[in-house]
Parts: structure tokens; C-alpha cells; sequence
């Protein structure tokens, strides 16, 4: 009953944020509310008791990718005026991607599950459940080939996102920096004994 | 007397649970807040003893000159909560009074998953390590905010060098706590504890030594202090992100936070690398000795001397210039616990060490 209340109330509010992302007029702002939807999203995970799932995402998508969307959409001074010139003109395909989208997912939700018989819900885990160990129990037995596939293609990735952004330039005067760090007093600080003066 | 165990009998169980919970959770709270306000005197006083001063020592309690110096704190939030807020004309006001709480509320949220004692935690999470990462990967946002709400240079300077530092460190974390983990194998905090036990040979810094620098040299980092503090840069950009902010909100919204943080980085170090609250003569005195009797006064003692780590490198080292600390993260740190962690995995694969049973 408290879990239903709980789920109407986070829904609403992820919902509601996930408009806010479309319809405010500041990038910034969006970039936000699109983390509080990260955030709802992760509480209704932990409402079916998948915490390991749940604190993950925040833990990636809102500690690590939101902070770098936030940071590149912070430098840039997007003239929203100018973005929304289009809108009219382009509704009509957006519409069109959004009807098959909604019934894609009416096909997924609804005409798939005739025949199948679903809880209502899921029947709460005995108390010693540990979801991360059994989710770690499945991730490298059963899908351990997968797993190493999509973390050979994420560093792919890397690999090409810095090839493509690092030039060298020829005639660039740059810090040396192992250099400075390898700089020992002796190197720069001549110490010099003397004898005090007498003041005349 | 009676009559109020009576009453406190006719409270349904579900309700006599969820009082003596929130009663927990202030208790923590107050207590956290506290050692706050006299861990910026200890600050001043261990900082100033270090630099040939005295620090703080005009303000007493009731004329007793044996206290010179207690009372600073209170004189200090006296001060900034009478002082005016200011809130800049052109700034995003919602924003500019939201962000001193996003970076007040996981500061203090990450205390209910921390094993204070044998029997006692206020939420035993069991992705609790989890919990804490993604907790502290959330203050950053509170700088973020507050340096863009403000509409300022300066502040605007700070939060996109102290975002671009956090991301970089908190990977090196990050890492360093996949060590610990894999030693305890758990995420659940008390079990990390419990693995660790039978004296201080037998905690988790003697065989994940550099993973223990790299976490406190993270932990440095992730709360903003020196050597890296060019978030605030003094001498740079003023005082970066927080340079718009006045009394209360400066006051109990930013520095509360940050030293929230440093007894958090300090306890968490305690724990997963110091056997928190288990006694250091456990194993080698006879049981039942008070000695090696495990409580939280161990937790405590580690905590404090943390903590004294903490000021004593702000009153060492000079600040890192923001190339520098990019390329000790990204360059330094960051290998090394990569390849610890493939040692570990190899001692543990030999069953060398803690890894023999």
C-alpha cells in the first residue's frame, strides 16, 4: 500500500521532470531536471528492491555523465530563441516519431503480455538477499562474453574520442611538466653561508 | 516515570521504531555538527601552533581563562548568522539558494550507512560502499550550481575547475575502494570491518598500502582542501565558487558541508583501511583485556587522527597548480590503482596473504 503511494507520488514527479527537460527554456535548467528524473527513475528501482541497480545509476549517470553534460552545457551560451525556429516546421516528423515510438512500447507493455500471466508487483525478497552478488553471479557467468564485448567497445571508444581530439601542433612552447616535478632545490636554491653584520 | 513506559507501550511497534530511528538519525546529525564547529577551532589552533602562533584565543566561557579559545565557533556562527545574505541582482535566485543545500544534504546523508560500533548503524545498506561513492559524487553539483547561479567570473572560474577535478578523482576513488571490496568481498560496510579483523597487521592498509594513499590523496581532493584548493583559490579567483555568498549561507551551507566531508573522508578511511571501530591490539593482548576490546572509542581515535592529517597537510603544502593536479589524477593516481588492483587479484588468485585461508 505505502510502496503504491510511494510509486504514484515518484512517477509523477519523474514524469513531470522529464517535460520540465523539453519545455524549459535555460539548458542548464534541463540538464537539472534531467537529473532529477535520474533520480526518480533510481527510486523506483529501489521501490522493487534492486539497490545495487538503483545506486548505480545514480552513481554514473548522475556523478559522472550529468556533471560532464552540465559542465559543457554551462560553457556553451545557447540561444534558445534560435533552436526553436525549427519547431514548427519539423513537428509534424517529430510527431511521426513519437506515434511509433508510443506504439512500440504499447506492442512491448501490452500485446506481448496477452497470454502471459504477470504479478501484480514483485513478492518482496527473503531478508538476506544480497542483489549485487547475485547480480555479479550473473554478470560473469551466464553474460561474461557480452560484458567483456560492451567494455571493449566503450574503450574503443576512448581510444578514438582522444585520437580525435589530440593534435600536435608543431612550434607550441609547452611546460614540461615530469621536468618541473623532477626539480630538486639543489637544482635552482644556492645556499650561501656568511657571517652576520654588525649593524655600524 | 511508569506512566511514560506506558505510553510509550501503547505506541504501535511500526511508530516505536520509526521514533527511536529519527531519534538516531538527529543524535548523528547533532553529533556530526558539533565536531564540526570544534573542528574549525582545532583547525586554527593545530594550524597556528604549526606556524609559530597561538590561533584563536580571545573568546571563553564564563570568564574561565583556563577555556581561552573554546567558545571561538559559537562566537563564529553568532557572527555569520546575523550577517546579511546577499543575493546577487542578474543571478538565478532558486539555483543560487538551492545549491548550498545540494552540497549540505549527501555530506550529511553519507553518515547513515558508516558503522559507528560493533552493534550500531543507522541503515545497513548492503551496497553500502555504493551508496557512499554515489553520495559523494553528488556534492560536486552543489559547487557547479552555485558557481553558475552566481552570474560571476570568478565563481563561474572555481565551479568549472572544481567539476573538472572531482570527475578526474573521484575515478581514482573509486578504484582504490574496488581494492577494499575485493579484500572484504562485500560492499556492505560492517562486513568490511568484520574481514579485517585480528590486529592492526591484519587491516587493509598493510596489503593495499598504495590503494590507502590514493584514497586519502582522493578524499584531499573530493572535499576541496589543501594542497587542492584551487576551487577557492584565494589568490587566483578570490574565492571561487563561494565568493557570492554571505552569513548564513556561506556559513552553515558551505563550510559546514566542507568539514562535514573531511571527518566523512577521515571516518571512511578509518574504516575501510583501519579496521574502524576494531581495536589495534586485538590478537596480541589476551581477550578480554580492555585493551583489545573493539568500540567506537577505536572509530573515534582513527577518525581524530585523520582529521589532524587533514590540517596538517593544509599547513605543509603549498597549493598544486591546476595542470599539476590533473596530471597527478589522471597520470598517476589513476595507474596505480590499476595495477594494484591486478596484484591483489593475483596475491588473492595465489592465496598469498590475507587471501591463504
Amino acid at each position: 500500500m505505502l510502496v503504491n503511494i510511494l510509486f504514484w507520488i515518484y512517477a509523477a514527479v519523474l514524469v513531470g521532470a522529464a517535460l520540465g527537460v523539453i519545455l524549459a527554456r535555460n539548458p542548464v535548467h534541463s540538464v537539472l531536471l534531467l537529473v532529477l528524473c535520474f533520480f526518480n527513475a533510481a527510486v523506483l528501482w529501489l521501490l522493487i528492491e534492486a539497490e545495487f541497480l538503483a545506486i548505480v545509476l545514480v552513481l554514473v549517470y548522475v556523478g559522472a555523465v550529468m556533471v560532464l553534460f552540465l559542465f559543457v552545457v554551462m560553457m556553451l551560451d545557447i540561444n534558445v530563441e534560435r533552436l526553436r525556429e525549427g519547431f514548427v516546421r519539423n513537428a509534424p516528423l517529430a510527431a511521426l516519431i513519437a506515434v511509433i515510438v508510443a506504439i512500440e512500447l504499447g506492442y512491448v507493455l501490452w500485446v506481448r503480455r496477452l497470454g502471459v500471466e504477470l504479478p501484480a508487483g514483485t513478492a518482496p525478497l527473503p531478508a538476506g538477499h544480497s542483489n549485487t552478488a547475485e547480480i555479479g553471479a550473473v554478470l560473469y557467468t551466464d553474460f561474461v562474453w557480452p560484458f567483456q564485448l560492451a567494455a571493449i567497445v566503450l574503450l574503443i571508444a576512448i581510444v578514438a574520442a582522444i585520437a580525435l581530439t589530440l593534435r600536435h601542433r608543431p612550434g607550441v612552447r609547452q611546460q614540461n611538466i615530469g621536468q618541473q616535478v623532477a626539480v630538486r632545490p639543489a637544482d635552482r636554491v644556492r645556499l650561501v653561508r656568511m657571517k652576520s653584520e654588525r649593524e655600524p | 516515570m511508569q506512566w511514560l513506559i506506558a505510553q510509550w507501550e501503547l505506541i504501535p511497534p511500526e511508530l516505536q521504531a520509526l521514533i527511536i530511528v529519527t531519534l538516531q538519525i538527529v543524535g548523528v546529525m547533532l553529533a556530526v555538527i558539533v565536531i564540526v564547529a570544534f573542528l574549525t577551532l582545532a583547525e586554527r589552533k593545530v594550524i597556528g601552533y604549526m606556524q609559530l602562533r597561538y590561533g584563536p584565543n580571545r573568546v571563553t566561557f564564563f570568564g574561565l581563562r583556563l577555556l581561552r579559545g573554546v567558545a571561538q565557533p559559537f562566537a563564529d556562527v553568532v557572527k555569520l548568522l546575523l550577517k546579511e545574505i546577499i543575493i546577487p541582482g542578474v543571478s538565478s535566485r532558486f539555483l543560487f539558494l538551492l545549491a548550498p543545500l545540494i552540497v549540505l544534504v549527501p555530506a550529511l546523508a553519507a553518515w547513515a550507512v558508516i558503522p559507528f560500533a560493533p552493534e550500531f548503524v543507522l541503515a545497513d545498506v548492503d551496497a553500502g560502499l555504493l551508496f557512499l561513492l554515489a553520495l559523494t559524487s553528488m556534492g560536486v553539483y552543489g559547487v557547479i550550481i552555485a558557481g553558475w547561479a552566481s552570474n560571476s567570473k570568478y565563481a563561474f572560474l572555481g565551479s568549472m575547475r572544481s567539476a573538472a577535478q572531482m570527475v578526474a578523482y573521484e575515478i581514482a576513488m573509486g578504484f582504490a575502494l574496488v581494492g577494499v571490496l575485493m579484500a572484504a568481498g562485500s560492499l556492505n560496510l560492517g562486513a568490511i570491518v568484520r574481514a579485517q579483523m585480528g590486529g592492526f597487521l591484519s587491516w587493509n592498509w598493510f596489503w593495499l598500502f598504495p590503494l590507502f594513499v590514493v584514497y586519502f590523496i582522493a578524499g584531499l581532493a573530493e572535499t576541496n582542501r589543501a594542497p587542492f584548493d584551487v576551487a577557492e583559490g584565494e589568490s587566483e579567483i578570490v574565492a571561487g565558487f563561494h565568493v557570492e555568498y554571505s552569513g548564513a549561507a556561506f556559513a552553515t551551507l558551505f563550510a559546514l558541508p566542507e568539514y562535514a566531508n573531511m571527518i566523512l573522508i577521515s571516518a571512511l578511511t578509518a574504516t575501510l583501511f583501519f579496521g574502524g571501530w576494531l581495536s589495534p591490539l586485538q590478537g596480541y593482548l589476551p581477550d578480554g583485556n580492555w585493551l583489545a576490546l573493539s568500540g567506537f572509542h577505536w572509530l573515534f581515535l582513527k577518525t581524530g587522527f585523520f582529521l589532524f592529517v587533514f590540517l596538517w597537510v593544509r599547513a605543509t603544502f603549498p597549493r598544486y597548480r591546476y595542470d599539476q593536479i590533473m596530471r597527478l589524477g589522471w597520470k598517476v593516481l589513476i595507474p596505480v590503482t590499476l595495477v594494484w588492483i591486478a596484484v591483489e587479484a593475483l596475491l588473492a588468485w595465489l592465496r598469498i596473504g590475507p587471501w591463504a585461508a
